[in-house]
């Protein structure tokens, strides 16, 4: 066997109170797919960023192509030609595509020159970008692109990429991993993390897998299944949640004839959505990033308000022009995409998050004063029942990984026991140990009555936990389809605007 | 002819009265183009203004005492760079704290030169184009600083917008972790850019007193590193609009002067207040707009960069 491009051998990175990585062996050969696979926390960043230079390993040995290597810097990482997609981008929001580009390759084309190559390099692939939009006005899935295409363009021996399609259609993803297979052709290797282990076993030719901070198994994802891939990762017997449909009530959110005008002229214009969420149903909108979910969500919170109180009604009382709190007073319970900033406050402590979120609810006030004692025991209560992994309730919510943030977010709107709850992306950039637990608790709480709106760009998610999906395309809401009668094949399509307009006809039909 | 004469002596005065506004206001726009919000302007100014006029005074030289004034102004916003970049306090507190330090070291150096007087910086005589009536003397009849000023907003501008370095710039200002991540080093490159805004700042002092008011009086600067900081704000952190804003803001300056001397009963004071009125309008107009704001100030402008963290 030829000299494998990338070899760690013993590579350990402890931080205060934890050892994140123990000893960790890893051999990557070129044009090898290697999938990198473990539950949040179990030391995949971590060790990404000790190859890529972001992180100094404490011990161990790092060799590149055969040679010892001390990667100092993502610069030097990026120098001898290891390329990253970020899982939280590392992107200029006041810049342009362009310029977010230029930033990250060596010095050499700028301007129209690179514009060029941008574009090119995005067709070839099938990443439509603008190279002049300002990175701000795009969406999640748009950034991705950026980055991806940022790394592509420095012609990398090894790209990691980290967790990258939980933002793609189906189809994307699958032109995305037509990418990744002609990259590896070309004697690229791929470091790929990912939580969708289906996707590991149809794209990658190695898996390592990691448990708090150690290889725990090396495999063949191609001959596992996803079953046995997870147990790997999470070092127990799972059992999926299996739930009956249940009979379904009254409709509880009833959304009437809503539109709304785009703001700048990258935001999205919604035009005349209409559907009903009932109790105890969960009703799923697909759509890939950028369509006017994210519009949709703002005019549902209440953040922004429509032009008439019919248009939204909670619990049959018209809240079309009536505020957040009120919402929430009517019996909302909102969990919004981005989780710091707009669920937590990322420097404030567990305790007064779950004050900010509850306290009407839970009568966390004394007077003018914080009842402190009381938003200590429902954080406590929280962070218990929704199994969220925490080093104390009084450390910051920013400090918290993405899954355990978004357990106690959810936890702390499912506690109040809503009439309707509207999540938006649930699981996005979440391990598969607290995906399962959020779905776990979306179900029971639909089980209990409660009208559930899920927004989400993970098909498989939709299509697992909710009773009816309706697409989103370009701010158009198509007809609900009972997801017995829907594949992800087919939702892909409407995802892609393909069938919305015939998809509509048929149901007018009826 | 007298007529001319005035409208000609009012452009002179409102010239003047913008150049040290400009000078430190084109140094802070870098500042805080990088993510630094330097609050210590006015000190540096001040002390930037003393070792000029000191500088000239003993050596006879304007180009020793222009290089000891912005030198001055640089190694004042390296106590700043070192306190706020290295020792990671607060850029608010370090930056009046700088202010006030300043204020002292300059009066205290300045108290066996109050009073005295030295020639006014001459100006550039450009031969035939300064015979040219009202607008020779008025764009080729100024002194080297004033030429520099309006030079630096081009090159600011040219740096900012059409060199790599000077994305990069931006960039740390916009978002120091993912500068750092796609590896660039924010540290140095915000302590260049402090740097740079201390040595303008330092110019601007200069020209207060080697050419404004040719003498050393205590603190005066007189509130212009306020309003230079104001500028930067009003200009929405673009170089253009600073010269627009400077020369805008030296006029209202100049009028106050002139409405007083014609005898028009204003307070004073209510005069000296319209660049800051002014400031917050023009806050309240950019706030409107949420995108706007994201494009205009930098993201991560007063915030402490940790790395690795």
């Amino acid at each position: 066997m030829s000299t494998p491009l990338l070899e760690l051998k013993g590579v350990t990175k402890a931080f205060p109170g934890v050892v994140a990585n123990d000893t960790i062996d890893l051999s990557i050969a070129e044009g090898e797919i290697h999938a990198l696979l473990g539950e949040n926390g179990a030391g995949k960043s971590t060790l990404v960023k000790i190859i890529y230079g972001y992180y100094s390993a404490d011990a161990g040995d790092m060799s590149w192509l055969g040679e010892a290597v001390k990667v100092s810097s993502p610069a030097h990482a990026r120098q001898i030609g290891i390329g990253m997609v970020f899982q939280h981008f590392s992107l200029f929001d006041a810049l342009s595509v362009r310029e977010n580009i230029e930033l990250a390759i060596a010095a050499g084309k700028t301007g129209d020159e690179l514009s060029e190559d941008i574009i090119e390099i995005s067709t070839t692939y099938g990443l439509g970008l603008d190279p002049e939009r300002d990175v701000f006005s795009l969406s999640v899935g748009e950034r991705q692109r950026v980055e991806i295409v940022r790394c592509l363009l420095q012609s990398p021996k090894l790209l990691i990429m980290d967790e990258p399609t939980s933002v793609l259609t189906p189809q994307e993803a699958d032109n995305l991993f037509e990418v990744l297979r002609k990259l590896a052709d070309q004697g690229c290797a791929v470091l790929y993390i990912s939580h969708k282990l289906e996707e590991i076993r149809r794209l990658c030719h190695h898996a390592t897998i990691l448990r708090h901070g150690k290889v725990v198994a090396q495999c063949d994802p191609t001959k596992e299944d996803t079953r046995s891939l997870a147990e790997m990762m999470i070092g127990k017997t799972l059992k999926p949640p299996a739930y009956e449909l249940k009979q379904t009530g009254a409709e509880k959110l009833v959304v009437r004839n809503l539109s709304r005008n785009a703001e700048t002229e990258r935001s999205i214009s919604l035009s005349d959505i209409s559907f009903d969420v009932c109790e105890g149903e969960i009703f799923g909108i697909a759509g890939v990033a950028g369509n006017g979910q994210t519009e949709l969500m703002e005019m549902l919170s209440g953040e922004i308000l429509a032009d008439d109180d019919s248009v939204i009604s909670i619990d049959g009382v018209a809240c079309g022009r009536r505020g957040v709190r009120a919402r929430r007073q009517l019996g909302a319970a909102i969990v919004p995409e981005e989780r710091l900033g707009h669920g937590a406050v990322g420097s404030m402590s567990l305790v007064e998050n779950a004050f900010l979120g509850g306290h009407r609810r839970f009568n966390l006030t004394r007077g003018l004063w914080m009842n402190y004692a009381n938003a200590r025991k429902f954080a406590q209560q929280t962070c218990d029942d929704y199994d969220v992994r925490h080093a104390g309730i009084q450390v910051d919510a920013g400090s918290l990984s993405g899954g355990n943030l978004q357990k106690f977010l959810i936890g702390r709107e499912i506690l109040q026991e809503p009439l309707v709850m509207l999540a938006s992306q649930p699981t996005w950039g979440v391990d598969a140990g607290s995906q399962l637990a959020i779905h776990k608790a979306l179900l029971d709480l639909a089980a209990r009555g409660t009208a559930v709106l899920v927004i989400s760009q993970d098909l498989d998610e939709l299509l697992e936990l909710c009773n009816r999906v309706a697409v989103m395309f370009a701010g158009k809401l198509s007809e609900p389809h009972q997801v017995a009668d829907l594949s992800a094949e087919k939702i892909g399509l409407l995802m892609g605007g393909a069938e919305l307009e015939s998809a509509k006809g048929v149901a007018n039909a009826h | 002819m007298a007529a001319i004469t005035t409208i000609e002596l009012v452009l002179l005065t409102v010239i003047s009265a913008a150049t040290p506004l400009l000078l430190a206001a084109t140094g802070e726009l870098v500042v805080e183009r990088s993510g630094v919000l330097n609050l210590g302007v006015e000190g540096m100014m001040l002390v930037g203004a003393v070792s000029a006029f000191i500088v000239m005074l003993t050596t006879g030289s304007w180009a020793l005492g222009i290089v000891a004034g912005a030198a001055a102004g640089v190694i004042m916003s390296m106590l700043f760079g070192v306190l706020t970049l290295f020792f990671l306090a607060n850029q608010v507190a370090s930056g009046l704290a700088l202010t006030l330090f300043g204020i002292g070291v300059s009066s205290l150096l300045g108290i066996p030169f109050i009073g005295l007087p030295i020639d006014k910086l001459p100006a550039l005589d450009l031969p035939l184009l300064g015979d040219i009536p009202i607008l020779g003397p008025l764009i080729f009849g100024q002194d080297f600083l004033i030429y520099f000023s309006v030079l630096m907003i081009v090159v600011v501008h040219w740096f900012l917008f059409r060199t790599r370095s000077g994305l990069i710039l931006r960039a740390v200002g916009e978002s120091h972790d993912a500068a750092h991540s796609i590896g660039y080093s924010v540290i140095k490159i915000r302590f260049l850019a402090v740097m740079f805004g201390g040595a303008m700042a330092g110019l601007g002092g200069a020209f207060l007193s080697l050419s404004y008011t040719p003498m050393w009086v205590e603190q005066m600067t007189a509130g212009r590193g306020w309003i230079a900081l104001a500028l930067v704000v009003f200009a929405t952190w673009k170089p253009g609009r600073v010269l627009i804003g400077a020369y805008l803001f030296g006029s209202v300056t100049i009028l106050q002067l002139h409405l007083q001397g014609l005898g028009v009963q204003l307070p004073a004071q209510i005069l000296s207040m319209l660049p800051y009125l002014v400031t917050i309008l023009v806050l309240v107009l950019i706030s409107r707009n949420a995108a706007r704001v994201k494009l205009s100030a930098p993201g991560c402008l007063g915030q402490i960069f940790h790395p690795h963290s």
